[in-house]
């Protein structure tokens, strides 16, 4: 079960390789309601893809059209390049671990495991091998005779990834597999699911609302907005050149502003906006004049209660008062009022230990806003 | 979806629901039927409600099965609702195990022995104490009362275990005396249950024929006393126009009930519509 | 049984201003042991003593008097309290061949039932929750609306059905598939199509409950693992749904077993019910102590039952 040496750890970018996934012109209605809305989506051996969206994107309902729990309206779901369409789910090469875990409360963990390998007619020593083998992966091994009901959310948690697991599907799909964990073993449980996919070296389809979870854990991400693709990319293609405001908006938090183009060169560009000229460092080819978004992270803002050294330009600079600070431990995050009433977000790294109130940026000081040419992300819808 | 109706269940369904309803409807067209003898089809005629509503006898017999009914229904409405409250809310109480098994063993407890047991109680204690001094009206309702109170009981725990304890504890909290958090809060929220549970109290009473028949005395005979003493003889016209009459205005009686449940629910819908508009 | 008293849910909460507190506490535990008291004594006295007094009828001899038994307690003339107990009449019972018959007769004709509301009412109740929202509310009225008309008339609906000269003799006759009426009322295989179709409401709802709280997502995960929809019912839905058919067996076998008026209009005077026993025992023969007797025996036979009844019942509230 180990991961193929040999494949690129950017399977994507070989565009001559069947994908293991892929959906063509997928759509799905409920009544008069649309909840996939004509995607287009492969997805390669060996990837963690994770598809992120709010509640009611259609991120499940596409995970259960691959399980097969749901009939396309129209489109085409190929799997490792076989045509699913009158495929039903327990013929297909997919399993599933369920948000609410779906663990069969009358059997034991043991008996759960076992579970999908009987279906197969596999030889009982055969099942015993397996059933003992995966135990081990999800260290479960002292937990085999207990019912769901004696486990812990964390050990059902790992119940579900093994039952999963065990058949060796050639895609494994998890619908919020974290969702039901509190925040501390969520974070924890993360990094041991991409390591388990790592070592089993099998392609996982995750369906998440968590940005962070998608950030942490995937190959691949692709954001979904009201039944449609909105972005799809790596984790960094994502959080730092999003498309769109709904990308820029919805992973992380952005300061979004509205403005016009006043100079679009091959190697820079200028926006007229709220907060002043903004200067970007890489050509975009927008027209002159057209009304475009600047998104600014609040990360990538400096902030200072000294005025910056002004030089020929007065672009990608600001001045404010503090209106708010919150605390965060590590960081804080400051709300920063200016003169037109416009509230821009900053986070800062809490490097020292406040002991001396005199050097601390605290409410109604005046601080001084300034941003790298390469932070601003100019946005056209 | 996965796992919606299969064809073989759906014709589970279908032949279930002709077993139900077949008989009735059968029942109802039959009571139309001019002959005597009511399998034999001698034209439509309505000549069997005529000889239905000349009959004193049935309507003593109604009036008296009504009037048992709503001082049942009334009383056991009462008497389920403390019991439920008892049971779901006071926490342990000394005597709770043998109160809740008193108040679920109604519920199975074959009609007869309830019938004979609470014969031979009133029997008893007429000779102890000289009351009841005559088997009818009396007896019956308290009979009624006993089994009725149960599963108003049934219905009240049902309610309050689903209502949770979170608005009486909110009440509590803002300075209300527990008598008033019962009167204020919990009974009003109880009252769809308390409804529910008079109704089901009504039905069981007029429904009830064997353990009214242990605990008549001469003379007092309610509507399934008369109706069972009639038809243990056979078929008989009159009867199937009763019954059409006692079937419509119950179907008449649910649907209308089911109305309101509807338009409640919509309205509720409406409700979480607006609210949602609002706070987008 | 515990011998705590009604307030001790909120025990430690003593502290500055606990004298006024502990009136409040002192009322509050008061009107809650009148809110107790009335239902509970109503019992006491309407249910729990009847069946002590019939139990003790059981144990006299019939005498002809009013009431027709002996009593149980006698003063001899040297003032000696004499207790008799008499046990001829549960003897008598358990020996004579028609009780004997009657009750097994009774046992059979439930179980039978009992088997046939599953089979029917297990499809019937997992249609429902297989069906749309619509669609699931109008089948449940469906099922529930014959509950909340007559019983009896219900009844009486298949003696048109079933008699000599009654609508399914007059259709099969007309249609040429049979000569001479066919007897059906009257007979045990009415009985058996009364009960049912009295009972197979109590045997769908308590089933349909039980399914409706299953999560789908156990049948998906099946279905995911390699399940063919057979092989998932039988190995999830069956073992998950058991509650809910034992709850269903046992609300139509209990009832059944003392059916009094099922098998007196369908089954004439053909079909032995300990039901039907008793009551002509008491009413007809006026033997008192005897029909104690039956009633006690009756009880005996389903108090096994309906302590499994409310043990899955109690089961039931507290996984809610």
């Amino acid at each position: 079960m180990a991961g193929d040496p040999t494949a690129s750890d950017e399977p994507w970018l070989d565009t001559d390789a069947e994908p293991m996934v892929r959906i063509r012109g997928v759509s799905k209605n409920f009544g008069d309601v649309t909840a996939v809305n004509n995607i287009d989506l492969d997805i390669h051996k060996g990837e963690l893809f994770c598809l992120l969206g709010g509640s009611g994107c259609g991120k499940t309902t596409l995970l259960r059209m691959l399980a097969g729990f749901e009939t396309p309206t129209s489109g085409t779901i190929l799997i490792d390049g076989v045509d699913m369409s009158t495929v039903p789910p327990y013929e297909r090469p997919t399993n599933m671990m369920f948000q609410s875990y779906a663990l069969f409360p009358h059997m034991t963990v043991e008996k759960n495991i076992a579970f999908g390998l009987k279906q197969d007619k596999l030889p009982r020593s055969e099942i015993e091998h397996k059933v003992h083998e995966i135990l081990k992966l999800v260290e479960l091994q002292d937990y085999k005779k207990r019912k769901p009901q004696q486990l812990s959310g964390g050990q059902r948690q790992r119940v579900a990834l093994a039952r999963a697991l065990v058949k060796e599907p050639k895609l494994l799909l998890l619908d919020e597999p974290l969702g039901a964990l509190d925040k501390k073993l969520r974070e924890q449980t993360q990094f041991e699911l991409a390591n388990i996919q790592e070592q089993v070296g099998i392609t996982f389809v995750v369906v998440t609302h968590d940005q962070e979870e998608a950030m942490t854990l995937s190959s691949r991400i692709a954001v979904m907005d009201a039944g449609k693709l909105a972005q799809i990319g790596t984790p960094t293609e994502i959080y730092e050149f999003p498309e769109s405001r709904f990308v820029a908006d919805f992973i992380g938090s952005a300061n979004i502003l509205e403005g016009t183009v006043t100079e679009d060169s091959p190697d820079h560009v200028r926006v007229d906006t709220n907060l002043g000229e903004i200067y970007i460092d890489h050509g975009q080819s927008v027209k002159q004049d057209s009304r475009v978004w600047i998104a600014i992270r609040p990360e990538k803002i400096k902030l200072s209660k000294t005025a910056p050294r002004t030089g020929r330009s007065t672009a990608n600079q600001a001045e404010g008062k503090v209106d708010d600070i919150g605390y965060l431990g590590n960081t804080s995050i400051y709300k920063i009022r200016l003169d037109d009433g416009l509230i821009v977000d900053v986070t800062a790294p809490n490097q020292v230990r406040p002991k001396s109130r005199s050097h601390q940026i605290t409410w109604e000081d005046t601080v001084y806003l300034t941003w790298d040419p390469s932070s601003a992300m100019l946005l056209k819808t | 979806m996965y796992g919606s109706r299969s064809r073989f269940l759906t014709v589970m369904l279908a032949i279930g629901l002709a077993f139900f309803y077949i008989p009735m409807i059968l029942l109802i067209i039959y009571s139309f039927n001019y002959s005597k003898l009511v399998p034999v089809w001698g034209g439509w005629s309505l000549r069997w409600y005529e000889v239905l509503f000349k009959s004193e006898e049935v309507w003593s017999a109604v009036a008296l099965s009504l009037q048992i009914a709503f001082v049942n229904a009334t009383f056991a409405t009462l008497l389920g609702t403390l019991a439920g409250l008892a049971m779901v809310r006071f926490g342990r109480f000394r005597g709770r195990t043998l109160f809740g098994g008193m108040l679920v063993a109604p519920l199975v407890m074959p009609e007869v022995i309830t019938g004979l047991s609470l014969l031979v109680l009133f029997i008893t204690l007429k000779q102890l104490i000289g009351w009841p001094a005559e088997r009818g009206f009396t007896t019956i309702t308290i009979a009624h009362i006993t089994f009725s109170l149960a599963y108003v009981a049934v219905i009240v725990q049902a309610r309050l275990t689903g209502m949770g304890q979170t608005l009486e504890e909110a009440a509590l909290d803002l300075g209300a005396k527990p008598f008033k958090v019962l009167t204020a809060i919990t009974l009003p929220r109880l009252a769809p249950g308390m409804i529910s549970g008079w109704l089901l109290a009504f039905t069981l009473s007029l429904d009830d024929l064997v353990i009214a028949s242990f605990v008549t005395g001469p003379g007092a005979n309610t509507l399934p006393i008369l109706i069972f003493s009639r038809i243990r003889l056979g078929l008989r016209p009159d009867i199937n126009a009763l019954a059409t009459i006692i079937i419509l205005f119950v179907a008449v009686c649910v649907a209308i009930a089911a109305l309101i449940m509807f338009y409640q629910q919509k309205r509720q819908e409406l409700d979480q519509q607006i609210a949602n508009q609002g706070g987008a | 049984m515990s011998d705590t008293t009604a307030n001790t849910a909120s025990e430690p909460a003593a502290g500055q201003s606990g004298l006024l507190r502990q009136l409040a506490r002192r009322i509050q535990s008061r009107w809650q042991s009148i809110v107790v008291f009335v239902p509970y004594a109503w019992l006491l006295v309407f249910f729990l003593l009847p069946f002590f007094i019939v139990a003790k009828i059981s144990l006299a001899e019939i005498v002809i008097a009013s009431p027709p038994f002996s009593k149980m307690i006698q003063w001899t003339d040297e003032g000696v309290m004499n207790i008799r107990l008499v046990f001829d009449n549960f003897v008598y019972i358990l020996t004579d061949d028609l009780y004997y018959r009657t009750y097994l007769n009774s046992l059979k004709i439930s179980i039978v039932s009992t088997i046939v509301c599953l089979l029917i009412g297990y499809p019937m109740a997992y249609g429902i929750v297989r069906s749309g929202p619509v669609a699931k509310k109008l089948l449940l009225f469906a099922v529930i609306l014959p509950f909340w008309t007559s019983f009896l008339l219900r009844v009486y609906a298949w003696m048109g059905l079933l008699a000599d000269r009654g609508t399914i003799n007059n259709l099969l006759i007309s249609l040429g598939v049979i000569d001479e009426p066919v007897r059906m009322l009257y007979t045990e295989f009415a009985v058996y199509i009364g009960i049912v179709y009295t009972y197979l409401p109590f045997m769908i709802l308590p089933l349909y409950a039980n399914m409706e709280r299953l999560d789908n997502a156990l049948n998906e995960a099946a279905a995911d693992l390699g399940s063919r929809p057979m092989n998932t019912f039988f190995k999830v839905t069956l073992p998950l749904t058991v509650p809910g058919i034992v709850a269903g067996s046992l609300l139509v076998f209990i009832p059944a077993t003392g059916e009094y008026v099922i098998p007196d209009l369908l089954g004439g005077g053909n079909v032995l019910m300990i039901g039907r026993l008793l009551f002509n025992e008491f009413s007809a023969n006026t033997d008192w102590p005897v029909a104690s007797a039956v009633a006690i025996v009756l009880l005996v036979l389903l108090v096994l039952p309906m302590t499994i009844y409310q043990y899955f019942q109690g089961k039931a509230a507290e996984e809610q």
